[in-house]
């Protein structure tokens, strides 16, 4: 039992699941995605919205290679949050690209839940 | 039986294929160029055709945030120094960290198919003068390849929003995805094909 309990506190932290549904809120989400942090060195703000856009049905596209990334809208791109283990590497990188730290898991939870909603 | 003597007809036959495919062809029309500019590319590790990337997991993992770079542009060497996990880590200003499962299969696949190490043997190859953040060796840094684009002008690549940095190969290279550098696939954004 306690192993039990263990093991999916472990898999909620390594796939970021939201096993705690009550705790994601897509709201939440929508206003980190656009949220802006400044950098330090004089390089323009980063949000989510700086490679992925605001309107997610669109493609995005890589502030600093250019390179087109497919929407991020699962209702126009099928294949997104379809893996688990591409979905952690993502905001793992991600966040400390934009942020300049891992999100935690709350806060992956609340990203996921506005992401499906679109 | 001798292995070297299997080889030797491998090699004869693959010259001979080459010799009759298109790619040869390419040099053979290529008459506007000087002579010593027709030497230099035939020395040149650095080719106009490469094999393309075959590995799914390479064009996956390292072909999400910019062209999957066909593992012949750059030596054995340096291919090391960007797979190492704090290379990856701080990639070129980006996180491309990578699971050590997938990282040791990538560099697997990258030491194998990565340039002639006699080209790391070139005078005044600049691939190691790591001029970039963390001292990450680059392509675009390559003796090899300043070499062929240094009467590009600035305005046509960071002064143009549609290819950003010689790093984006594919914006002025319609078949680099496929290892085709050939010039008469050249279509820079803006400007269109180059004559030289
Ligand atoms: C520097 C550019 C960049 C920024 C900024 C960025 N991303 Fe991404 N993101 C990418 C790229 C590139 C991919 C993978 C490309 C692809 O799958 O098409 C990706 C993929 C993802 C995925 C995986 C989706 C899937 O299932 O396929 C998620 C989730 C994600 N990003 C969330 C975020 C969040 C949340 C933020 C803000 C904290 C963010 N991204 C900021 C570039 C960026
Ligand atoms: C998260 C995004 C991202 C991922 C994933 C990524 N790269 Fe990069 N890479 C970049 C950025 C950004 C640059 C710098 C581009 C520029 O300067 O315009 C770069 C540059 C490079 C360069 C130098 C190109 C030049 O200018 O000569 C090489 C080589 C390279 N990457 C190899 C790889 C390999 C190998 C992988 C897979 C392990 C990989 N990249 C995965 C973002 C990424
Ligand atoms: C701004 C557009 C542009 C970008 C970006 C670019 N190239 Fe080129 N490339 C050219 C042009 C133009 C030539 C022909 C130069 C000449 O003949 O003077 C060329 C020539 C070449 C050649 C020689 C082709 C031949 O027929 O001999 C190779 C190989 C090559 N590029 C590889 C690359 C690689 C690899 C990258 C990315 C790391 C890259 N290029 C990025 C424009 C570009």
């Amino acid at each position: 039992m306690k192993r039990h309990l263990a093991t999916a506190l472990l898999s909620a932290n390594l796939l970021i699941l939201p096993a705690i549904p009550w705790a994601a809120d897509p709201v939440a989400g929508a206003a980190g995605w656009i949220k802006e942090y400044p950098q330090t060195d004089g390089s323009k703000p980063r949000s989510c919205s700086t490679c992925h856009g605001r309107d997610l049905t669109q493609p995005g596209q890589h502030a600093k290679t250019g390179k087109v990334i497919e929407p991020m809208a699962p209702s126009v791109n099928p294949q997104r949050l379809t893996d688990s283990a591409k979905i952690e590497k993502w905001l793992r990188r991600n966040c400390r690209w934009t942020i300049g730290r891992e999100c935690n898991a709350a806060e992956k939870a609340d990203f996921i839940a506005y992401i499906k909603t679109q | 039986m001798n292995p070297f003597a299997c080889q030797s007809v491998l090699t004869l036959l693959l010259t001979s294929t080459l010799a009759m495919s298109s790619a040869h062809l390419a040099f053979a029309d290529d008459d506007d160029d000087e002579d010593d500019e027709h030497e230099h590319k035939r020395n040149s590790l650095f080719e106009s055709r490469l094999a393309p990337v075959v590995n799914a997991t390479y064009s996956e993992e390292c072909g999400s945030c910019h062209m999957a770079y066909q593992p012949g542009l750059l030596p054995p060497r340096d291919w090391a120094r960007i797979m190492a996990p704090d290379a990856l880590i701080n990639h070129y200003g980006d996180d491309a960290s990578l699971s050590e499962a997938l990282r040791a299969e990538i560099s697997a696949f990258l030491g194998a198919n990565a340039a002639n190490v006699a080209r790391s043997m070139v005078p005044g190859d600049a691939s190691n003068t790591g001029a970039v953040s963390g001292g990450l060796p680059r392509i675009t840094e390559s003796a090899d390849f300043k070499h062929e684009h240094d009467e590009i002008p600035a305005r046509l690549v960071t002064g143009n929003p549609e290819v950003n940095s010689f790093s984006q190969c594919n914006a002025c290279h319609q078949k680099a995805a496929e290892g085709n550098y050939d010039e008469r696939w050249i279509d820079i954004p803006g400007h269109g094909p180059w004559r030289d």
